[in-house]
C-alpha cells in the first residue's frame, strides 16, 4: 500500500501559508481554481476592453448608410497573399440579381484590399480626449468604410462589425450603471431590513415579495412605452437603466438582509456593542466586511439578467431607439424571419449577448465559490 | 395552516393591488387622457368630434375628477369584468383579448411542467454523484440554458427551423383550426405544437431549478437522517428518493411562486418571435399604438393571473411540508 | 444459549481512510477488538480519535470520500455461520440483511436523526418491513409495540406524529425503538447520551440497560464521557487518533490503566476526591492535525513516558499487558 500520510514538515508549512494569508488572498486562490470563472473574468476583460476603445475597434462610421451596400455577407478574409502573410479582402461589385432582384456582391478578384493592423483610418479621439487616426483594422490605399465589411450589412447598408463595437460599449455599460442603482437600494433596504428587524423588516419584505411576483417584462414594456417619444437618446437611456433597476434590486435585499440577520447574532457584533461602538460604526466597520464579498457576488450575478432585460426591451422597440446603439436595436433587424434566412448574419450581436451573459455567470459563480465555499 | 393560508391571500390581494395602481399608472403616465385619444382615432377614422362631445365625456369617465376618483370608478369598473373599449380596434377589451390569456397560462403552464420534468431528475443525479462528469456536462449545459434569453432562443430555433427544415415553428395552431371554435381535436392540436414554446420558455429556468435543487439535496445527503436510513438497511436508491429527496422537494416546490413571474413575463417576447396567439403581441401592438387602456388592462390581467398561479403554489407548497400544515415554523 | 466465548464481532486491523484533494487522513488506522454477545463494550476516544467512523465501518456506511482500506470484521450471525463484514459487496443484500437486522444503530443527534417529512410510525414501520416477512398492519402493531417497549406514553397516537413533536427525551427513546425494531444482536450507540440533559441520560442508560437484559443483546456504547462508560461497559477500548491504545475490562482499565494516554484521561477527570485549588491535571498538546501525524507512536508528543529513538521512529502494536488486557506501548514491549 501506498504511503498515505503526509510528512509533517510538508504539512506544517502549508498549514502556515494558509494562517497568514488574508481574507482576498484566500479569496483569491480559491478563485483562481476555477478555470471557468477565470476564463469567464477573461473574456469580460476583453468585452470591456472593446467597450472603452470602441472608437479604436471599428473601422467604420456606425451611422453611414449607404443603400448600394445594403445586406451585404460578411467578407471572408484570405491570409496568404503569394505565399505570405498578408490579410487581404476581395473588392465587392454590388449588382443587382436580374432574377430576383436582389442585390448580389461579387468578388471582383482583380483588386485585392490589403487589411492592415494598426493602421491608419478615419481620425478619432481616444478617450474622448487623445486625437488618433490609428485603429485596430485598417485598409491601405483605399478608405476602409467603403471596402471592409467583416461582418457584413444591415438593410441600410451599415457596417455591421463597427456597430457592433459600439454597440459593446453600450450594452456592457448599461448594466454597470443599472446594477449600482440596484445596489444601492438593495444595500440600503436590505441592511435595514435585516438589521432593525420588526415592522420595517415585515413591510420590506412584503414589498420585496410582492415585486418578485410580478411579471417584470410587461411592466417593463408598459414602463418603457410610456417615455414621452421626443426624450433624448441619453434621457430614455438613463430612464431604462432606471426602470430596470427599480424592480432589480429585490434580489441583492434579500441576500443583503439575510447576512445581517445571520450576522446579527455573531457574538463579534454583541463584543462590538459592549465595547461602546456606535451602531453605524458597527454596520459599516464590522460586519460589512465579512459579507462584502457575498454582495460582489451577487452584483457580478445580477449583471447578466439587466443585460438580457436591456436587450429584451431594445428588441421589441420598447428600449433604446436609433440612433443610439446597442445589442438590442441591433437585433431589431433580426426580428423577420425571412430576411434573417436571407441574411443570418444579422444574428451575430446575439452571440454576443450569450457570451457576455456566460462570462458574467462564470465570473459571479467564481466570486460567489471563493467568498464562501460552504454556500 | 389556517394563518399560512390567510397570511398567503392576504399577500395575494396586496400583490393585486400593487399590481393595479402600477398598470394604471402605465394607463395614464402619456401625456393626453383617454380622450384625447379617442379623439384622435376618431379623427382618424373621419368623424370629427366636438368640443361639448368631449367634454360630456371627460365628465362621465369622470377624466376631471382627482386621480384617487379615477382609479377608484376603473377598479370598479374592472370587478364588473368591464374593462373598457380597446382604441384601435374599436372593440370592447375583454372581446379583443379573447383566448390570449388562457393560451398564455397554458404555455406557462406547459413551460413549468417541462422546466420540472428535466430539472428534477437532472438535479437529483447531480447532487448523488457530484463533480463526476455528467454532472459538469449538466453544469455546463445548464450555464448555457441561463445564458440564452428566452427570445434569443426562439430566435434560433425558428431560424433553424425555417432555413433547415423550410418550415415555420411557430405559432400553437395549425392553420385549420385557428379560427375554429374549441373541441377535443383543436386541443390535440395545441397539445402538439406546445413543445416548442414550452422547451424555449423553459430552458433558461430548468437551468435556475437544476442549481437549486442541486445544493438543496447535497445539503440534505449531508445530514445524519440520510446515514440513519442507510443504516436501518433500506436500499440506496430508496434511501435517497424517500428520504433526503423528499425533503429537498420542498424548497424546489416553493420555486414556483417566482418561476410563474418569471415564465409568464418571458412568454411575452417569445410569444412574439414564434407569433404565437398569446397576450405578448397583442401588448406590444397596443404599447406602439399607445392603446394604453389596452396594455394597462393586459398588464393588469398578467398581473393577477399569476398571483392566483402564485397562491396555488403556495397551496402546494402545504400539502407537501408537514411542518407548515402543522403550524411549526 | 449464546456462546459466551465466541465472540459477536470480531474487528481486526480496521483501516478505514478518507481520500481528500487535500490530502488523505487515516481515520481509523489499525484498530482491533471483540465485541461478546450480551456484553456491552464501550469505546472511548478524544473527538475525532476514530470511534464514529469505526461503527460506520462496521456497518459499511462511511461516507464518501472514505473508505475501508484493509481488515476484517467478522460478525457471527444468528445461524452460527460467520462472514466478514468488509468482503460484501457495498450496499448488497447482505449487508443490508445485516444493518438493522443483525446490528442496530443509534446516532447522537435525535433530532436531525429522524426524516422531518415523515412520521416516526414510517420510519419505524420500514425498519420491521424490512427484516420480517409481514404486512403492514402487524408492522404497524409491532412499531406500537417497540415505542412501548422503550417507554413512550400513548404509543398509538404517537405512532403518527412527526419527530418535531416529541420531546428530546422521547425523540431518543423513539430512535432506540427504530433501532430495535427487527431485534438485532447487536446495538451500536454512537454517543447515545451527548445531547441530553443529566437526567434524561440516567433515564437512557437506564433503558439501555433494561433492554440488553431482556433481549441478551450485545451494546457497543461509543462516547467522550469516561463516567457513562464506567457505569455501563463491561469491556473497555481506548482510541486514539484511529488506533487502539489499550483495551480490558472495565474495573482493571479504570483502577489499573497501562497506557500513558489512558492514564492521562482517567488522571483528568474531575472528582469530589481531589484536592481543592489545585490545577487540574491536563494532556499537554493538543491533537495533531489529520495531514500532520506524528511518525512512531501517534501519542509520543504528548506522552509523558516518551523515549526518544523508539517512540517516535516505530508503531506500537496492540500486545497483551495481562490477563484479557492488551496495550500498544512500548513500556511493556
Amino acid at each position: 500500500m501506498a504511503e498515505l500520510v503526509a510528512t509533517p514538515e510538508a504539512g506544517g508549512q502549508a498549514e502556515e501559508r494558509v494562517a497568514v494569508a488574508t481574507q482576498w488572498q484566500l479569496m483569491w486562490w480559491r478563485f483562481r481554481k476555477h478555470k471557468l470563472a477565470v476564463g469567464g473574468t477573461l473574456v469580460l476583460i476583453a468585452f470591456y476592453v472593446v467597450a472603452i476603445f470602441a472608437d479604436f475597434f471599428a473601422y467604420a462610421d456606425p451611422q453611414e448608410s449607404d443603400a448600394q451596400r445594403s445586406l451585404m455577407a460578411p467578407q471572408p478574409i484570405h491570409w496568404i497573399d503569394e505565399g505570405r502573410f498578408r490579410p487581404y479582402v476581395y473588392a465587392l461589385k454590388g449588382t443587382r440579381d436580374p432574377l430576383t432582384f436582389k442585390r448580389v456582391y461579387v468578388p471582383d478578384t482583380t483588386r485585392k484590399i490589403p487589411i492592415a493592423f494598426f493602421g491608419r483610418g478615419e481620425p478619432y479621439e481616444l478617450l474622448g480626449v487623445i486625437p488618433t487616426d490609428r485603429h485596430f483594422l485598417a485598409v491601405e490605399g483605399a478608405s476602409a468604410s467603403q471596402s471592409l465589411f467583416l461582418m457584413g450589412t444591415d438593410i441600410l447598408g451599415r457596417d455591421l462589425w463597427s456597430r457592433l463595437m459600439y454597440a459593446t460599449r453600450t450594452s456592457m455599460t448599461i448594466g454597470l450603471v443599472s446594477v449600482a442603482l440596484s445596489l444601492v437600494l438593495g444595500v440600503v433596504l436590505g441592511g435595514v431590513s435585516g438589521y432593525f428587524g420588526g415592522i420595517i423588516d415585515t413591510v420590506i419584505q412584503r414589498i420585496i415579495e410582492i415585486l418578485r411576483s410580478i411579471p417584470t417584462i410587461p411592466l417593463w414594456m408598459g414602463l418603457a412605452a410610456a417615455l414621452p417619444a421626443d426624450w433624448s437618446v441619453v434621457q430614455v437611456y438613463f430612464a431604462i437603466t432606471i426602470i430596470i433597476s427599480l424592480i432589480g434590486w429585490t434580489e441583492l435585499a434579500r441576500v443583503v438582509r439575510g447576512r445581517f440577520i445571520s450576522l446579527k447574532e455573531e457574538d463579534f457584533v454583541m463584543a462590538a456593542e459592549l465595547l461602546g461602538c456606535s451602531k453605524a460604526r458597527i454596520i459599516f466597520r464590522h460586519m460589512v466586511p465579512s459579507f462584502i464579498s457575498h454582495i460582489i457576488a451577487a452584483t457580478t450575478l445580477a449583471i447578466p439578467a439587466i443585460i438580457i432585460s436591456e436587450t429584451s426591451l431594445s428588441f421589441l422597440g420598447l428600449g433604446l431607439r436609433p440612433p443610439a446603439i446597442s445589442w438590442g436595436v441591433l437585433l431589431q433587424d433580426a426580428q423577420n424571419i425571412q430576411a434573417l434566412v436571407i441574411s443570418p448574419w444579422l444574428l451575430i450581436p446575439a452571440f454576443s449577448v450569450i457570451v457576455a451573459v456566460l462570462a458574467f455567470n462564470f465570473m459571479g459563480d467564481g466570486i460567489r465559490d471563493a467568498a464562501d465555499p460552504y454556500l | 395552516m389556517i394563518s399560512y393560508i390567510v397570511r398567503r391571500l392576504l399577500l395575494a390581494v396586496l400583490t393585486i393591488w400593487a399590481i393595479s395602481v402600477l398598470s394604471f399608472m402605465i394607463i395614464h403616465l402619456p401625456p393626453g387622457d383617454y380622450v384625447t385619444s379617442y379623439i384622435a382615432s376618431m379623427s382618424a377614422s373621419g368623424s370629427a368630434v366636438s368640443e361639448g362631445e368631449a367634454t360630456a365625456l371627460r365628465e362621465q369617465l369622470g377624466l376631471d375628477k382627482p386621480i384617487t376618483v379615477q382609479y377608484a370608478k376603473w377598479m370598479g369598473l374592472m370587478l364588473q369584468g368591464n374593462f373598457g373599449m380597446a382604441m384601435e380596434w374599436g372593440r370592447p377589451v375583454s372581446d379583443v383579448i379573447g383566448d390570449r390569456l388562457t393560451l398564455t397560462m397554458v404555455i406557462s403552464v406547459a413551460a413549468i411542467l417541462f422546466t420540472w420534468a428535466l430539472a428534477l431528475p437532472i438535479g437529483i443525479y447531480s447532487a448523488v454523484y457530484p463533480y463526476s462528469f455528467l454532472d459538469y456536462v449538466f453544469t455546463f449545459v445548464g450555464f448555457i440554458g441561463l445564458a440564452f434569453p428566452g427570445f434569443l432562443l426562439a430566435l434560433i430555433v425558428m431560424y433553424v427551423g425555417f432555413a433547415w427544415f423550410g418550415a415555420n415553428v411557430g405559432g400553437l395552431f395549425s392553420p385549420d383550426f385557428i379560427e375554429a371554435p374549441w373541441s377535443i381535436a383543436k386541443m390535440w392540436d395545441l397539445t402538439k405544437h406546445l413543445p416548442i414554446p414550452a422547451v424555449v420558455l423553459g430552458v433558461a429556468g430548468t437551468a435556475q431549478l437544476i442549481r437549486i435543487m442541486r445544493s438543496n439535496l447535497l445539503d440534505e445527503l449531508r445530514k445524519p437522517y440520510v446515514m440513519t436510513a442507510r443504516a436501518r438497511g433500506l436500499s440506496e436508491y430508496r434511501v435517497i428518493m424517500r428520504y433526503p429527496v423528499r425533503v429537498a422537494l420542498n424548497p424546489f416546490v416553493s420555486t414556483i411562486g417566482y418561476l410563474l413571474p418569471y415564465i409568464v413575463s418571458g412568454s411575452i417576447i417569445v410569444s412574439l418571435v414564434l407569433s404565437l396567439p398569446t397576450v405578448g403581441p397583442l401588448l406590444l401592438k397596443a404599447l406602439i399604438a399607445q392603446d394604453m387602456f389596452l396594455a394597462g388592462t393586459i398588464v393588469l390581467l398578467l398581473g393577477v393571473m399569476t398571483v392566483i398561479g402564485t397562491f396555488i403554489s403556495d397551496l402546494l407548497l402545504m400539502w407537501v411540508d408537514p411542518r407548515i400544515r402543522l403550524g411549526r415554523q | 444459549m449464546p456462546d459466551a466465548a465466541k465472540p459477536l464481532l470480531s474487528v481486526r486491523n480496521l483501516k478505514t481512510c478518507f481520500f481528500q484533494d487535500e490530502g488523505t487522513t487515516q481515520a481509523v488506522d489499525g484498530a482491533s477488538f471483540d465485541v461478546f454477545p450480551g456484553k456491552t463494550l464501550g469505546i472511548v476516544g478524544e473527538s475525532g480519535c476514530g470511534k464514529s467512523v469505526t461503527a460506520q465501518s462496521i456497518l459499511r456506511i462511511v461516507d464518501r470520500p472514505g473508505r475501508i482500506v484493509e481488515g476484517e470484521i467478522i460478525l457471527s450471525r444468528a445461524d452460527g455461520s460467520e462472514v466478514d463484514v468488509v468482503k460484501l459487496k457495498a450496499n448488497g443484500r447482505e449487508i443490508r440483511a445485516i444493518r438493522g437486522g443483525d446490528i442496530g444503530l443509534i446516532f447522537q443527534e435525535p433530532m436531525t436523526s429522524f426524516s422531518p417529512v415523515h412520521t416516526v410510525g414510517t420510519q419505524i414501520m420500514e425498519a420491521v418491513l424490512l427484516h420480517s416477512a409481514v404486512g403492514r398492519k402487524e408492522a404497524r402493531l409491532r412499531g406500537i409495540e417497540a415505542l412501548r417497549s422503550v417507554g413512550i406514553p400513548k404509543p398509538e397516537r404517537r405512532i403518527d406524529e412527526y419527530s418535531f413533536e416529541l420531546s428530546g427525551g422521547l425523540r431518543q427513546r423513539a430512535m432506540i425503538a427504530v433501532a430495535l425494531a427487527s431485534n438485532p444482536r447487536l446495538l451500536i450507540a454512537d454517543e447515545p447520551t451527548t445531547a441530553l440533559d443529566v437526567t434524561t441520560q440516567a433515564q437512557i442508560l437506564d433503558l439501555l440497560r433494561k433492554l440488553q437484559q431482556e433481549r441478551g443483546m450485545a451494546i457497543m456504547l461509543i462516547t467522550h464521557n469516561l463516567g457513562v462508560v464506567a457505569e455501563m461497559a463491561d469491556d473497555v477500548v481506548v482510541m486514539y487518533l484511529g488506533r487502539v491504545v489499550e483495551q480490558g475490562k472495565v474495573d482493571d482499565i479504570f483502577h489499573d490503566p497501562k497506557h500513558p494516554y489512558t492514564k492521562a484521561l482517567l488522571q483528568s477527570i474531575p472528582s469530589i476526591d481531589s484536592t481543592p485549588r489545585v490545577k487540574l491535571p491536563t494532556i499537554s498538546g493538543s491533537i495533531p492535525h489529520p495531514f500532520n501525524r506524528p511518525t512512531g507512536c501517534p501519542f509520543h508528543p504528548r506522552c509523558e513516558s516518551f523515549k526518544p529513538g523508539r517512540c517516535d521512529t516505530e508503531v506500537p502494536l496492540l500486545k497483551p499487558v495481562g490477563e484479557g488486557r492488551t496495550a500498544s506501548c512500548f513500556l511493556y514491549q
